[in-house]
């Protein structure tokens, strides 16, 4: 019968010292859920760094090409117009002028094609139902979620290391 | 954990716990809504119905309603919409430029800048809207497949490149604010005990449970969005410059309006978070988290951006002496002694001396004198743009057709009614929403929290 062990704590401090503690014995820890960030808990319980950013340049780069795209078709090729006499010929002579749309376009993609993978990806979408353990996790509690499933160690054992932690509650649950 | 010297104020005052600070932040949202609160929204509220009117009023009738000429044919209208867009910039710099620079400062006061730069957004959006006569083609602006032919919009026109750069303006900041709002409402969403309440929040906060992950993510997005949103609000405002700077207008044609109206926009906006702030702080028993320190920090800003924008004044003068060209010398001549002369002292009174007083530390951190200054602020920059728009326009090169603008009553309707809009906004936000960023604050509660620093320091 596998269990899940929601291990609660009352500091960010103590989320460090117990998550790092456990890892040292050789525990995989599933999750952290905490009200805010925890600087320092990723490389702990082995998360590694997103690729959200890599995502957004290639947004913001698929933006500038079909913005100049877009420009070029609009101004150059389906019908060049004399504006003031500006150059209408070529992409290259009219670029500056696009400079500021190609711009905006860009970061107009950029921003929302990584919030709308970020959303994605954290499965945080509307309507969605919350899955934190416990509802003080969003106060000023801390939870730290350990599985026998991902682990070798029994049970027994995993909770008799959960309780040498500095702790406040824990629950344990039936997979 | 980060440290932070001991000589710095701390930035959290009171012996504050990560409890007390969701505490005071969710606690006003669920408790009844105060009396001060309904009597300002009420009032506000009405306004923004008159508004609405003279809006309506005017879309029935068309835009000779307004007081606009042969001469003078962009003048309130033009004047409001830069108003409002520099207003909304302070939102963006406090939350991108600030988080680049690392300013925990910010934490306290960006969500509801933020806040007040979408709504502000709105409002400019507002003008150039209503200004087409025909709303209802508004949708023209932008380079749709159509009917006419091959017609399509100018690329090489600054006014097009405004309705990119406003609509990319808002959306990124609208998604900029509500990424950093869904861990809060998850709090709420815990908390909230009516059951009603409790649904519209949790569809609000998108199920978000704050695992390590998440909050991996949530802080790269804000980073990288911050990275963008900073040269986005530069471009921006200059863009709204090139509205001016492209034309062949004497008054308008310099080179130096870009970096001008970018650091104006930031002066008027801080202002404005000013006077928003100090009074949201007082009402919702918020001095512990918006103390003096930040209104001095602020105050900072609105000094430097105010000198720069002083600067600029100056240079425009000089420049346009230096320049030999008849035409340019006489409309800077003709704004400082000419028939809109009472505007442009009144700009240079607001804008150029009246922050100078803040090289006082006293008034610095005086919250009555900043409340003061900082509407003083908020009034010379209205006129900063109606002097360098309708003075430029007024005395054009045919002297038989110089003339003056008279507002009527519908252009001051319009503009009194976008302020009553924007404040029924805000105020519905600062009930119903977060006003803090509280879940970012509690990560700077140990390092910068008044009493965490006492310990340390012993």
């Amino acid at each position: 019968m596998s269990k899940i062990f929601h291990v609660m704590y009352d500091d960010d401090a103590k989320v460090m010292t117990a998550a790092g503690k456990l890892v040292g014995q050789g525990i995989r820890v599933k999750d952290v859920y905490s009200p805010f960030p925890i600087h320092g808990i990723d490389p702990v319980i082995g998360i590694k760094r997103t690729r959200l950013a890599i995502c957004s340049f290639m947004y913001a780069m698929t933006g500038t090409s079909l913005a100049l795209l877009g420009m070029w078709y609009f101004m150059i090729q389906d019908w060049p117009m004399n504006i003031g006499g500006k150059p209408s010929f070529t992409l290259l002579e009219n670029v500056t002028a696009f400079i500021p749309v190609t711009f905006e376009f860009s970061v107009l993609c950029g921003a929302h094609g990584m919030a709308i993978t970020y959303l994605l990806r954290n499965g945080t979408l509307p309507g969605m139902p919350a899955s934190n353990p416990d509802p003080r996790t969003t106060d000023d509690k801390f939870v730290v979620e350990i599985t026998t499933d991902n682990n070798s160690m029994s049970a027994e054992e995993l909770e008799a290391a959960i309780r040498a932690t500095d702790l406040l509650e824990l629950s344990i649950k039936d997979a | 954990m980060q440290r932070e010297a001991a000589i710095r104020e701390p930035l959290i005052l009171g012996h504050k716990t990560y409890k007390d600070i969701t505490d005071d932040v969710v606690g006003p949202i669920m408790g009844p809504a105060p009396l001060g609160w309904k009597i300002m929204i009420t009032i506000s509220s009405l306004i923004a119905v008159y508004g609405v009117g003279c809006i309506l009023y005017l879309l029935g009738t068309g835009i000779g309603v307004w007081g606009l000429n042969k001469t003078v044919d962009w003048a309130w209208d033009i004047t409001n919409f830069v108003w409002w867009v520099g207003i909304g910039h302070a939102g963006t710099l406090i939350s991108a430029v600030l988080l680049l620079f690392r300013q925990k400062w910010r934490m306290a006061i960006n969500r509801s800048a933020e806040a007040m730069t979408i709504f502000a957004v709105i409002m400019a959006a507002v003008f150039p809207g209503i200004h087409m006569g025909r709303i209802w083609v508004s949708y023209w602006v932008l380079p749709l497949p159509n009917q006419f032919g091959s017609l399509w919009v100018n690329f090489n026109s600054p006014l097009l490149w405004d309705v990119f750069a406003i609509s990319t303006y808002f959306s990124v900041s609208l998604v900029f604010w509500y990424i950093g709002l869904i861990p809060d409402f998850a709090t709420i969403r815990d908390r909230m005990t009516k059951p009603l309440p409790k649904k519209i929040y949790s569809i609000l906060a998108f199920g978000w449970s704050g695992r390590a992950k998440h909050w991996t993510r949530f802080e790269e997005v804000s980073l990288v969005l911050a990275g963008i949103a900073t040269p986005l609000v530069f471009s921006v405002h200059s863009i709204v410059s090139m509205d001016f700077a492209t034309s062949v207008i004497p008054g308008w044609h310099t080179t130096i309006f870009p970096p001008y109206f970018v650091s104006g926009a930031v002066f008027s906006g801080f202002a404005m978070v000013q006077t928003l702030l100090l009074i949201m702080r007082k009402g919702m028993n918020l001095e512990n988290y918006i103390h003096v320190k930040h209104v001095e920090y602020m105050n900072i800003v609105i000094i430097v951006t105010g000198s720069i924008v002083g600067v600029a004044y100056l240079t425009e003068l000089f420049i346009s002496w230096y320049s030999g060209v008849e035409y340019e010398s006489y409309a800077f001549i003709n704004r400082f002694s000419g028939p809109y002369s009472w505007a442009y002292w009144i700009m240079m009174t607001c804008n150029v001396i009246s922050p100078q007083l803040f090289w006082f530390k006293k008034i610095r951190r005086s919250l009555v004198a900043t409340f003061a200054l900082s509407i003083v602020v908020n009034i010379g920059m209205w006129f900063e743009r109606y002097v360098i728009i309708v003075t430029s326009l007024h005395r054009d090169y045919l002297p038989s057709s110089w003339g003056e603008f008279h507002a009527t009553n519908i252009d001051i309707g319009i503009f009194i009614g976008t302020i009553g809009i924007f404040l029924t906004l805000f105020l519905a936000f600062a009930r119903f929403f977060p006003v803090l960023a509280l879940n970012e604050l509690k990560t700077i509660l140990k390092s910068s929290g008044e009493s965490y620093k006492n310990e340390q320091a012993k």
